[in-house]
């Protein structure tokens, strides 16, 4: 019996990590070890996060300010020249980065707030609230959401409260998916279980036992749901059925100054200026892509072959 | 005397043997310098705990690495050929041809979209070893010969129609068609039931008897090795404890940590005087939807006792455990605790109720919320049920933590912080904040490893004196059995088939399933698996 | 039963039913439309009268579910309604059956979604394939890098990067992509190039992705170890052991991504004028024409839950464990 004492303790027994770790160090380890797409990807988060923020700050003109002189090339009065009624472009861009990614980042919260909440209570319940959830979502899945946003905005009409709505409505069925998939894990644990021996309320179970849980997958999804959101976002008001003018939009800026694009071969700038906007859209997406492909990465636990 | 024999040359030689795993974003040694001779027609057992990198090394012997793994140093001579130094394709004329594999989960390791005769003898059509008729005419015999049933048709049957301990024979078939010098059986009885293993056994063991097969056997059961080995490799953390012939190391081990894996079996306990029943079992029915899993159950358990509840997968034990804390409610019948009879369901039960009854899961990993510290742990039955708060709280949490031979240091730790064993310390620890009278341990120490086990059993005993609590333990290991429990009940099919004092349960005569559980419990005795079947037959 | 017929038809019903709703769901967009539609539609000044009449003619005096019976019926004989456009306040009536006005896009859209869908099919799922058999390669990480970069784009960023280069600067292909029934294929097929080229672009990303997680997924199925340890080779390993079971998620990537291509058309067809239904949908909406939007969104929704539909009786049909029942 002593012999044993010498080799086995129960304190010594070697855990995987010896100390404890605070949230903000385990971040630096973390981050040190990300790649490069990663780092880009939350650079450029960054710099979108802070124009948005203070637009008027940097914008050197007003988001609906008219110029006499319409399709003005690249100047240093007008660094991207002017649009096709005389309107900064420069401006212009820099208040669609608060107006196109604000109405995006609002659709997001709302579709996340109606899946989330609704996936949350369907993975609990697991009665006829999860059933009739789960075939609701499973119809309102089986149209394609850009042509159901086609057919509720031609009845509703375009307005921006009327695109979040419906937008965030037609993204929580994705949400809702998840989050009742990743919930539905989470509260099979044995964990679950001996808060609901214990006695604890229903509330506190959401709360404590299963949010904290589920949140590395929401927190991914969030970035790949908010491209989503985006770039349909952006597509309608590519299409004229989205963000109305004067409003400035990455999405009708690319449709306002298409035309442009043929006169490339004369003047190389005047040709790329329809492309700005469209290259800022492609530029928050791939960043965010990036940071989400390296979070996922992290979390899911999968470690590549070598 | 098969000629093969004959020529005593090794057949696997592997010397100072390096491999290293990456995790954690960097590599971590896994074997670390081990050598292994191998004889033809010789079986060797490899054990340890995990961790011990037994896999790796049985994997290795057949030149292969899983992925994530690499060979850093070392060779691994087949017929003096480095298979270490070959690539893939090279190494793909020796693997199905000169070696086979045996894995642990047969049912995964079948393909699902082929005929089981098909896989049984792709290899040795692949390697002209015999033509399709001759092979399938071949394989047919070797289902014969592990006992299988319908040894002509089973062949054509898909995976998943057929039970796991007849897929991990039919693996074995697979294994011995193309007639290799060497097999790697990867704990290939881990995950069948008692019964179901010692057939499976047998089979493995006659058939590589009769065709003089070399063999690597892999396991963390030393019962089980000690009827398939002729020699036995003790590994831990990646090096050689110690390699001695079967009866040899059985009876007299070198090593120190060797002779604590052995010891582990040894713990007994003194049996506690009679007291009145704490809780009692009346007639309980349950059913999961339509289907009944618990046929008029009676159980009753006196007060400062243990009483294992004993039996294999389906046999309703751990829906008795969730039939008495209220999870599924019962069809039928009662269950009384100090006297008064408890509701049915869970949320009709009084906190009081509640608090009395505690439980303890297998999975410690499971039980406990990855993202709450050992204090928010320990520190939530505390301040729900004895409204503890603030300093007082706090000692108490450390007065628990003392009192499962854990200090102060592991407060603020995650689950993903400790080992194993300290997991299951702390899940122990939230049961006792409770202040219960009545622990149920569902398979608490199944998924530990032996040494680790025995620590937590010595623990539950401990307390158990020193507080007087009473447990409904839980498991399929008949060897806890013997070292904890007071009362036996063994369970089959939903019914109690006996139950009573430990020593009436465990001496004859007995009913025949007992008898059958009983006798199928693998001994550290290497002709037990012979003397067994001899009594069988 | 056989247990296959009988997923099948499960699966069939479930179709079946999702249909009967999702056409329920568009009928009713004109029930949701404010009272003084007519009005907003025949102009400010027509009269009461002729108000009415359109009414009448739309049937809107008569309960929901007759109206969404005779909707329907006409539906399925290919009678989609009549336009609200070409109408006006004087009561005369120039506008079009909706049929007639969607059929011969229907034609356009479906050759366009079929030129891409031969291209992008087959590269995509030799992409796939091959990286994924060689992940974590120079090959692979670079198809990744690219991939994951390109369904970042939307599809009209894409789309005017072709045209700047391919039609403006340097003018090989037209930028705009004007067909009608009377251009022959050659022709055809020219001026399509690059809508074509654009959602090909898209969907070879997407789909690709898709395909090599699906076949890493399946790699690392414990039989394909086991295979390997007895003694197959890459070749055998991915044609007997991971063929066989890798039709059902290959099935579901094509349906979904040709479902997805559905949508993909819709911005294409606009950038390009292609004139397909994408289009006539897109101005429908504009002019808030709802029974075209209805006809359009009901093709669409069709082809969606039929691709979908297909891809999951593709599984149901190879999977071992249905198709051998205990």
């Amino acid at each position: 019996m002593t012999q044993e004492k010498n080799i086995y303790s129960a304190a010594g027994e070697v855990g995987s990590i010896l100390e404890k770790r605070t949230f903000w160090t385990r971040a630096k380890i973390e981050l040190s070890k990300s790649p490069w797409t990663a780092r880009f990807g939350l650079l450029i988060i960054f710099i979108y996060a802070v124009l948005a923020i203070f637009a008027p700050i940097f914008a050197p003109y007003g988001e609906a300010e008219v110029f006499p002189e319409p399709y003005a090339p690249w100047s240093s009065e007008h660094i991207f020249g002017t649009d096709q009624i005389g309107r900064d472009i420069f401006s212009r861009m820099i208040y669609g980065a608060r107006n196109t990614v604000g109405i995006a980042v609002a659709t997001t919260f709302l579709a996340f707030l109606i899946g989330g909440a609704l996936g949350l209570a369907a993975a609990i319940n697991r009665s006829y609230i999860d059933q009739l959830l789960s075939r609701a979502v499973d119809v309102l899945m089986a149209i394609p959401s850009l042509i159901f946003a086609l057919v509720l905005l031609s009845i509703f009409g375009s307005t921006v409260i009327n695109l979040i709505i419906i937008i965030a409505v037609l993204d929580s069925t994705r949400v809702f998916r998840l989050t009742r998939a990743v919930a539905v894990n989470v509260v099979v644990m044995d964990y679950v279980e001996a808060a609901q021996l214990r006695g604890e309320g229903i509330g506190w179970i959401m709360r404590k036992e299963i949010l904290p849980n589920i949140m590395p997958p929401l927190i991914a999804e969030f970035g790949l749901r908010f491209c989503f959101v985006f770039l349909t976002i952006a597509a309608l008001s590519f299409l004229g059925v989205g963000i109305q003018p004067p409003t400035a939009d990455w999405g009708s800026m690319v449709r306002d100054n298409a035309s442009l694009i043929m006169f490339a071969q004369y003047d190389l700038k005047a040709g790329l200026t329809p492309l700005l906007p469209a290259a800022a859209i492609a530029l928050l997406t791939v960043a965010i892509n990036f940071v989400v492909d390296w979070f996922l990465h992290k979390t899911s636990g999968i470690r590549d072959e070598q | 005397m098969n000629s093969k024999a004959q020529k005593a040359d090794n057949l696997i030689q592997i010397n100072n043997l390096e491999i290293e795993g990456f995790s954690d974003e960097q590599w971590h040694p896994i074997i670390k310098g081990v050598n292994l001779t191998l004889k033809r027609g010789q079986v060797m057992g490899l054990i340890g705990e995990s961790g011990a990198g037994k896999s790796t090394l049985g994997l290795a012997a057949m030149g292969y690495t899983q992925p994530g793994c690499r060979i850093t140093g070392g060779e691994i001579l087949f017929e003096g050929t480095d298979l270490a130094s070959l690539r893939d394709s090279e190494k793909q004329k020796f693997w199905g041809n000169r070696m086979t594999y045996v894995a642990q989960s047969a049912a995964a390791s079948f393909n699902p979209a082929h005929r089981l005769i098909d896989q049984t003898t792709a290899s040795a059509i692949r390697f002209k070893i015999k033509n399709e008729s001759d092979a399938k005419k071949d394989a047919k015999e070797l289902y014969e010969a592990l006992n299988l049933p319908n040894p002509e048709s089973i062949g054509d049957r898909y995976p998943h129609q057929v039970s796991g301990g007849q897929l991990q024979r039919v693996m074995t078939a697979m294994a011995m068609s193309p007639r290799p010098d060497l097999i790697v059986f990867d704990e290939p009885t881990t995950a069948l039931d008692v019964t179901t293993q010692v057939e499976v056994l047998t089979a493995m063991k006659n058939i590589v008897k009769e065709f003089n097969t070399a063999a690597i056997y892999i396991t963390h059961d030393l019962a089980v090795v000690a009827q398939m080995a002729d020699v036995i490799k003790v590994l831990r953390y990646g090096n050689e404890i110690e390699e001695a012939e079967t009866r040899k190391m059985l009876t007299a081990p070198k090593e120190e940590y060797t002779k604590s894996l052995w010891s582990v079996r040894s713990l007994e306990k003194k049996p506690v005087e009679a007291q009145k029943p704490i809780l009692e079992i009346k007639n309980i029915d349950a059913a999961y939807g339509k289907f009944k899993v618990l046929h008029n159950v009676n159980i009753s358990v006196p007060r400062g006792s243990t009483v294992a509840v004993v039996g294999e997968s389906g046999s309703g034990k751990s829906t008795t455990a969730r039939v008495i804390t209220g999870l599924l409610p019962q069809l039928s019948g009662s269950i009384e605790f100090d006297g008064a009879v408890l509701p049915k369901r869970l949320e009709d039960r009084t906190k009081e109720q509640k608090r009395i009854i505690q439980m303890i899961y297998q999975m410690a990993d499971t039980a406990m919320n990855p993202r709450q510290t050992v204090r928010e742990i320990i520190g939530r039955p505390l301040e729900f049920y004895l409204d503890l708060k603030g300093k007082e709280k706090e000692d108490r949490i450390l007065e628990l933590l003392e009192m499962i031979e854990l200090d102060g240091q592991f407060i603020d730790r995650l689950p993903s912080e400790l080992s194993g064993g300290q997991k299951q310390r702390i899940c122990i620890a939230r049961a006792l904040a409770a202040d219960p009278e009545f622990i149920i341990c569902d398979e608490v120490t199944s998924a530990l490893d032996q040494i680790v086990q025995e620590g937590i059993l010595k623990l539950l005993m401990r307390l158990q004196k020193e507080l007087n609590l009473t447990y409904l333990f839980i498991t399929h290991d008949i060897s806890t059995v013997r070292a904890i429990s007071d009362h036996v009940v063994v369970m089959n099919l939903g019914e109690v088939v006996e139950q009573g004092i430990k020593s009436d349960v465990f001496s004859p005569p007995h009913p025949d399933y007992t008898e059958l559980l009983l006798s199928s419990v693998p001994e550290m005795d290497p002709d037990w698996l012979n003397n067994l079947n001899k009594k069988r037959d | 039963m056989h247990p296959v017929l009988k997923t099948v038809l499960g699966r069939l019903g479930l179709g079946l039913a999702t249909l009967f709703i999702v056409s329920i769901i568009i009928f009713s967009a004109i029930e949701m439309l404010p009272g003084d539609f007519g009005q907003a539609i025949l102009g400010q000044a027509a009269t009461e009268e002729t108000v009415a009449a359109f009414r009448r003619e739309l049937g809107l005096d008569e309960p929901p579910y007759i109206r969404y019976l005779q909707w329907v019926g006409g539906a399925i004989q290919g009678d989609l309604g009549t336009s609200f456009s070409g109408r006006n306040a004087s009561g005369t009536d120039r506008s079009r059956e909706v049929i007639d006005l969607i059929a011969p896009r229907l034609w356009n859209t479906l050759f366009l979604a079929s030129v891409t869908a031969i291209i992008a099919v087959p590269v995509s799922l030799f992409l796939g394939i091959t990286s994924a058999l060689y992940r974590n390669s120079v090959y692979d990480r670079t198809i990744n890098t690219t991939t994951l970069t390109t369904i970042s784009f939307p599809e009209f960023f894409v789309a005017y990067i072709l045209i700047l280069l391919l039609a403006s600067l340097y003018p090989i292909f037209p930028s705009l992509a004007n067909v009608d029934a009377s251009t022959p294929l050659n022709e055809r097929l020219y001026r399509s190039a690059l809508p074509a080229f654009t959602l090909t672009l898209v969907i070879v990303a997407h789909m690709m992705r898709m395909t090599r997680a699906a076949i890493i997924n399946l790699l690392a199925s414990p039989y394909i170890q086991m295979a390997r340890l007895s003694g197959a080779s890459q070749t055998e390993v991915i044609l007997k052991h991971a063929l066989p079971n890798a039709w059902a998620p290959i099935a579901t990537v094509i349906a979904f991504n040709l479902a997805y291509l559905v949508v993909g058309v819709v911005v294409v067809e606009v950038v390009f004028v292609y004139p397909g239904v994408g289009q006539l949908m897109v101005d429908a909406v504009t002019s808030r024409d709802i029974p075209v939007v209805q006809g359009c969104a009901l093709i669409f929704a069709v082809t969606y839950i039929l691709l979908n539909l297909i891809a999951d009786i593709i599984g149901i049909i190879t999977n071992p464990r249905l198709l051998h029942p205990k």
